[in-house]
């Protein structure tokens, strides 16, 4: 934290000082709809992390995923059948997040080593997952059981934070938290993320230093899917406990715009994310408080909305990983 | 110094494409729209065989023979009585869905908000039509000109953003999407809900008056036969016009673009508002022709459809018909095929989507053909651009 | 075609110093090494340290390499000179091992195994210094010198402290100081090829490859890098360089080999061999005497500049205050080194690129806020700098690209609907006139060679007669025919009563062209002069900021 550091930040820690002020403010003056507000706002941000995060790692490598809805969509659809027929959360997991490693792979595959379209990739598998989960879907069925809830102690204590994060969390919230730092520490301060980035900025850099451009891209864009599938387990076993045909209804490329808006950057995407589930939580709470007669339809689109306008005014001061949706193709080919 | 060397060692200067040694990015690729103009119809073909493999096996586990689902699909789209009316009725709206991505795609734009142009088209395009039934004829044709417009505006919206902002239109398209399903949810639940609806609990318009409803000629539906016109005018306007010229120059490079004077807002957002437009169009049709009211699943998989059959089409706007034709007769035999074996519409899904896939490798240009492909470029994937 | 020699055991005391095994006879002089830094340090000078062996390497029915064979020794500075196309970058690509070769085998130091990739290259101890840097822009020198072999701590964690300390030892060793952590796109074009020379000597070297290293220096600056290479030859590094600039060859390699289309066509030793003997090995026949021009005969101001400002893509000042008349029936030469605001300038004039402040006007038209559609039709011709990217769509035909910036004018659009007879008419002669070889005027133009390419463009933009015709790096890139040609017809447009701007920052071909020359530095014009008798270092030191 040195002086200079600060200097450099000066900007987000306002923000952030700003933003914490208000949050608390708000806590203690509307403390009957406030928490249930911040709640209802975390566990709406909570696969709208998870799933931006996987569009991170993706362009950071230089890969356009819009394909996270489709993932989201199957692994949803895996976990929940998975559980139901095998009796077994855990067995609901595992294929949930696998079925993410999966269409991350097959979008890898096809994108790096097939050279097709990143952009005709992720709208193949979108309509392959719509497909593919209505064709299969049977109604009636019913989860084992619960999904684990938990409180961590002492965090639990903070006041706000502590009952908005740490009291009665899932795995999946404690996951988004931690993926974004670790992804944020990784790009960061690893060697892994030095090289992908540069694999995202200007791959002929990477490659004549050595680096494997296309393995590394099979690799990250892959193992991200894990992300993927956490979020569409979330969607189907612990915020709901149930599967409905087009169930994401969005989310996944409500992700992207809030990739785009925290500027690729893992910490800015959870902000965002968190963001977003406020406006969301607002737009309920005006609905039911009836200070404001907007039908429900119309409330629901305000997410959607909000992305538009955010993005209008945003898009034009963030920059995209340089060499995002190009294959990299080698000199001689 | 004598001159001679001087002249040599320009000769042996680098070339631009390898100029700017300040770190240019890799020189832009052939873009997607020319690519897809450009390569061959063997590809199609062989991409169509696999994908009716891969259908078969998921028939199959169905416990269906393949070969008799695939032939009752065939059967039920076009030679049951009234099955070929029904099926150039379905393709209507695929044609225009197809040319509303075409249109775009040519400019290097990727118009994935057909369903959401569609849809807001439908609602206006019905409402006006009952709201100006007493007209005949004239109820009918307005009912369309709304429905175009109210899809060119959603796609104006994408397309200025892109223009101006810089916003990717596959991020706003989408959005887009989702806000139309909700107004017009919203619509034909409150304002603009029929009596009758009222009553039976399923969200409807009014009925479209008879006068104003679009039919058919000789068992060719009219929807048809406008499609097909379009279709062709699409065709004509993008290699005969210039405002043609200005569309596939952008798309084919937009630096040179610029340089030849050439206004790419405007074309950016021209190209979108025509996407919308004709988007608009269809769902108009579909209100008009076959609903006869707003329902709200009344799109259904058209938006999405018109993708897929754009890039089958190679984003030539004349093959949007055969493309459509074969979509249209997947999607109409899928209902007669659930009746008769069981199996879910969605299967269609799954075939086109394998279509879509085999289509768009690059590398299977290749292996067919043994000869270098051509390296893709997306249309434009950048956000920030 | 060459024989490799034999390896010689015989040791050779270590205290010789390469320049005496040769006779120097070159014209410029030769940097005199300070005694301690001659020697090689391990290995006998006569060890051969690459040897290729019958190289070829097609790309589908382009043959670039044909059956190439050379060698380099130990310490030595060989030089690869050939013309545009003539297929030394892709030899080199397979050295460092972007490419495979399709026959044919590299050796290092005896070891004929294929070199798989650049990891592999860097291992066996070589490197290579791009044309085209292979930096990251947006990340600082320090992690781009750190890319592929990164200094780590414990748990991954990227060492980011060592590496900046690893780049100022570099630094201070090989005398190109560079700042660690400023970000690469921030830094000046000289600068950056500091960092990118560093990046290859941060690994264990043994042979270093440069390809173009002194295309965009200033004299001063390519002087100081030909010492750098000469240091490095001293201490045992091998040097392999590509250049199209004879004058470098001559003053600091040892031997040279010269390529044409594909295959080597001379191996000489430098000392036994001058300019004209290499041009001519270079292109194949004696090449035409310069440019034969008459003197000018300006009339009246075509074009005024007035303390233009414009900012380049990173919203930086590119041209910063810049003025300058053009009159009828003149050329004025922009003299320069890239990135001093030459091409923001010239987009600017073009309608391409916003104006901040100032003014430009062409006769009494003021085109300060003119898009491209209006200077064109206000009589600007524009040839742009990038033919890939401003002046050609490589998909379509020759006849469209012919009329991309007149195609919705009559006669070859009447409203809104193209006349194709009357387009490829216009494409039919103007290919005779100008030469293009081509099969057909529908052929696109993206299959057409580097200097037919140029043809095409510097066709269109004459055979509208314009009153200011830009040149902007008009023969960059393009064989020795279409050079004169393009000469030639620059000054015929001259000749017929336009204005010329030309801009290049080959000094050769300004001095040739040129009745006036402005030199720009930092975005505007630090002096101008007459351009017959204008002295060649005198612009070299004012192109470098020296004034």
């Amino acid at each position: 934290m040195t002086t200079a550091w600060i200097a450099k930040n000066r900007t987000t820690l306002i923000v952030t000082v700003v933003v914490l002020v208000a949050a608390y403010v708000f806590y203690y003056a509307k403390h009957d709809i406030a928490p249930s507000m911040y709640t209802s706002a975390w566990g709406y941000a909570i696969p709208l992390v998870l799933a931006a995060l996987v569009g991170v790692i993706g362009e950071r490598s230089g890969v356009v995923n819009i394909g996270i809805e489709g993932q989201m969509l199957v692994a949803a659809f895996a976990g929940f059948f998975a559980a139901a027929y095998s009796g077994s959360l855990i067995v609901g997991v595992l294929a949930g997040v696998g079925s993410g490693l999966i269409l991350g792979g097959f979008l890898a595959w096809t994108t790096v080593k097939w050279r097709m379209d990143q952009i005709i990739a992720g709208v193949v598998l979108n309509i392959i997952a719509t497909g593919i989960t209505s064709f299969y879907y049977k109604p009636g069925k019913l989860l084992p059981g619960l999904m684990p809830s938990f409180d961590i102690w002492p965090l639990s204590r903070i006041p706000l934070f502590g009952e908005v994060f740490f009291t009665g969390t899932s795995i999946f919230a404690t996951l988004a938290i931690l993926a974004a730092l670790f992804v944020h520490f990784g790009l960061f301060h690893t060697r892994w993320g030095l090289r992908t980035r540069s694999v995202g900025e200007y791959p002929s850099a990477a490659d004549t230093a050595g680096i494997n451009v296309e393995r590394l891209r099979l690799i990250n864009v892959t193992l991200a899917g894990s992300l993927a599938g956490c979020a569409g387990i979330y969607l189907s076993m612990d915020a709901s406990s149930s599967f409905e045909r087009n169930m994401v209804a969005g989310r996944g490329f409500l992700a992207l715009a809030i990739m785009i808006m925290g500027a690729w950057r893992p910490l800015r995407a959870l902000a965002m994310a968190i963001f977003f589930g406020f406006i969301n939580a607002v737009a309920s709470q005006l609905q039911q408080s009836g200070n404001i007669d907007v039908p429900p339809q119309l409330t629901g689109t305000l997410p959607f909305v909000v992305t538009i306008i955010v993005l209008a005014v945003a898009a034009g001061r963030v920059r995209a990983p340089g060499a995002v949706g190009q294959p990299y193709v080698k000199g001689d080919e | 110094m004598s001159d001679t060397p001087t002249v040599a060692e320009q000769a042996a200067a680098p070339p631009p494409s390898e100029g700017s040694p300040s770190g240019d990015r890799q020189p832009d690729r052939q873009p997607l729209a020319f690519l897809l103009t450009h390569q061959s119809g063997v590809v199609i073909i062989v991409a169509l065989v696999i994908a009716l493999v891969v259908g078969a096996v998921l028939i199959r586990l169905q416990g269906v023979a393949p070969l008799y689902a695939y032939e009752t699909l065939i059967k039920q789209s076009l030679f049951v009585p009234g099955g070929l009316t029904r099926t150039l009725q379905k393709t209507a709206p695929l044609v225009l869905t197809g040319l509303a991505v075409v249109l775009p795609l040519r400019v290097g734009l990727f118009n994935i908000g057909g369903q959401g142009q569609l849809i807001f088209g439908a609602m206006f395009g019905a409402w006006v039509a009952y709201a100006a039934g007493g007209y005949g004829i004239l109820g009918a044709v307005l009912g369309m000109v709304a429905g175009v417009a109210a899809g060119a505006l959603v796609g104006f919206v994408a397309g200025v953003l892109k223009a101006t902002r810089g916003v990717h239109e596959v991020i706003t398209t989408i959005m887009l999407n989702y806000i139309a399903a909700g107004v017009t949810w919203w619509l034909v639940t409150g304002p603009l809900q029929a009596e009758s609806s009222k009553t039976s609990g399923i969200p409807q318009t009014e009925l479209i008056p008879d006068s104003a409803q679009v039919g058919a000629v000789a068992k060719i539906p009219i929807g048809f036969v406008i499609a097909v016109l379009l279709a062709v005018a699409c065709w004509w306007m993008l290699s005969r016009s210039t405002l043609g010229f200005r569309f596939n120059t952008v798309g084919a490079n937009k630096h040179a673009a610029r340089y030849a004077g050439i206004d790419i807002k405007r074309i950016v957002t021209l190209s979108m508002v025509f996407g919308g437009g004709l988007a608009g169009l269809a769902g108009a049709l579909e209100a008009l022709g076959t609903l006869h009211r707003f329902e709200p699943a009344i799109g259904g998989t058209l938006g999405f459809d018109g993708i897929t059959i754009a890039l089958l089409a190679r984003a030539n706007p004349l093959a949007t018909i055969p493309a459509a034709l074969l979509v249209g007769i997947l999607r109409t035999g899928a209902a007669g095929l659930q009746f008769e074996t069981g199996i879910a519409p969605e299967v269609v899904d799954v075939l086109l989507a394998t279509i879509l896939l085999m289509v768009s490798i690059p590398v299977l240009g290749k292996w067919i053909f043994r000869s270098r492909a051509d390296k893709v470029s997306a249309a434009s994937t950048s956000w920030g651009n | 075609m060459t024989e490799v020699p034999e390896y010689d055991p015989t040791p050779v005391p270590t205290d010789t110093a390469p320049e005496h095994l040769e006779a120097i006879a070159t014209t410029d002089a030769v940097l005199e090494l300070p005694p301690e830094k001659s020697g090689f340090g391990e290995g006998n000078v006569g060890e051969v340290l690459l040897a290729i062996d019958g190289l070829s390497k097609s790309f589908g029915s382009v043959k670039a390499n044909i059956d190439i064979s050379m060698y380099v020794r130990r310490g030595e500075i060989v030089a690869l000179l050939g013309e545009n196309g003539a297929g030394k970058s892709t030899l080199v690509n397979q050295i460092f091992g972007l490419i495979t070769p399709d026959t044919g085998t590299v050796s290092v130091r005896g070891d004929a195994t294929p070199i798989k990739d650049p990891r592999d290259a860097i291992a066996r101890g070589i490197g290579m210094v791009h044309q085209h840097f292979q930096l990251v822009p947006v990340m600082t020198v320090a992690e781009n010198m750190a890319l592929g072999h990164e200094p780590t701590k414990a748990g991954g964690r990227l060492d980011i402290t060592s590496a900046r300390a690893m780049v100022r030892t570099l630094s201070a060793k090989h005398g190109l100081p560079v700042d660690p952590d400023t970000e690469v796109e921030d830094l000046p074009v000289g600068t950056q090829q500091r960092v990118e020379i560093l990046k290859a000597l941060s690994r264990k070297v043994d042979l270093l490859i440069l390809d173009e290293p002194t295309a965009v220096l200033t004299p001063q600056e390519t002087d100081e890098l030909l010492g750098v290479m000469k240091e490095l030859a001293a201490s045992g590094t091998s040097i392999v360089f590509i250049t199209h600039k004879l004058r470098e060859v001559l003053a600091v390699s040892d031997r040279v080999y010269v390529l044409r289309q594909g295959a080597v066509v001379g191996e000489v030793e430098t000392a036994e061999t001058d300019a004209r003997k290499l041009a001519t090995l270079m292109v194949g026949r004696e090449v035409v005497l310069s440019i034969d021009k008459a003197d000018a005969t300006p009339a009246e101001t075509v074009l005024t500049i007035t303390d233009l400002h414009v900012k380049d893509d990173r919203d930086l000042g590119a041209v910063n205050g810049f003025s300058l008349e053009v009159r009828a029936g003149e050329i004025v030469g922009v003299a320069g080194v890239e990135g001093n605001g030459q091409r923001e300038l010239v987009e600017a004039l073009a309608g391409m690129r916003k104006v901040v402040s100032g003014q430009m006007t062409l006769g009494d038209l003021d085109l300060t806020k003119a898009n491209p559609h209006q200077t064109h039709h206000a009589g600007v011709g524009h040839i742009p700098e990038d033919r890939e990217k401003h002046g050609l769509v490589a998909a379509y035909s020759i006849a469209d690209n012919l009329v991309i910036n007149e195609f919705d004018q009559a006669p070859f659009a009447r409203n809104g609907v193209r006349q194709f007879a009357a387009v490829v008419e216009n494409a039919e002669r103007v290919r005779t006139e100008f030469d293009i070889r081509s099969s057909s005027v529908h052929q696109s133009s993206g299959s057409l060679s580097g200097g037919n390419k140029q043809k095409v463009v510097v066709a269109r933009e004459m055979s509208f007669r314009p009153r200011l015709l830009m040149a902007a790096q008009p023969t960059r890139g393009v064989d020795v025919g279409s050079i004169e040609f393009i000469h030639r017809r620059i000054v015929d447009a001259r000749d017929a009563g336009a204005a010329v701007l030309l801009v290049s920052a080959e000094l050769d071909e300004i001095l040739s062209l040129s009745d006036r020359i402005a030199v720009v530095h930092g975005g505007k014009v630090v002096a101008e002069m007459p351009g017959r008798g204008a002295d060649r270092t005198e612009i070299g030191r004012l192109m470098a900021g020296d004034h």
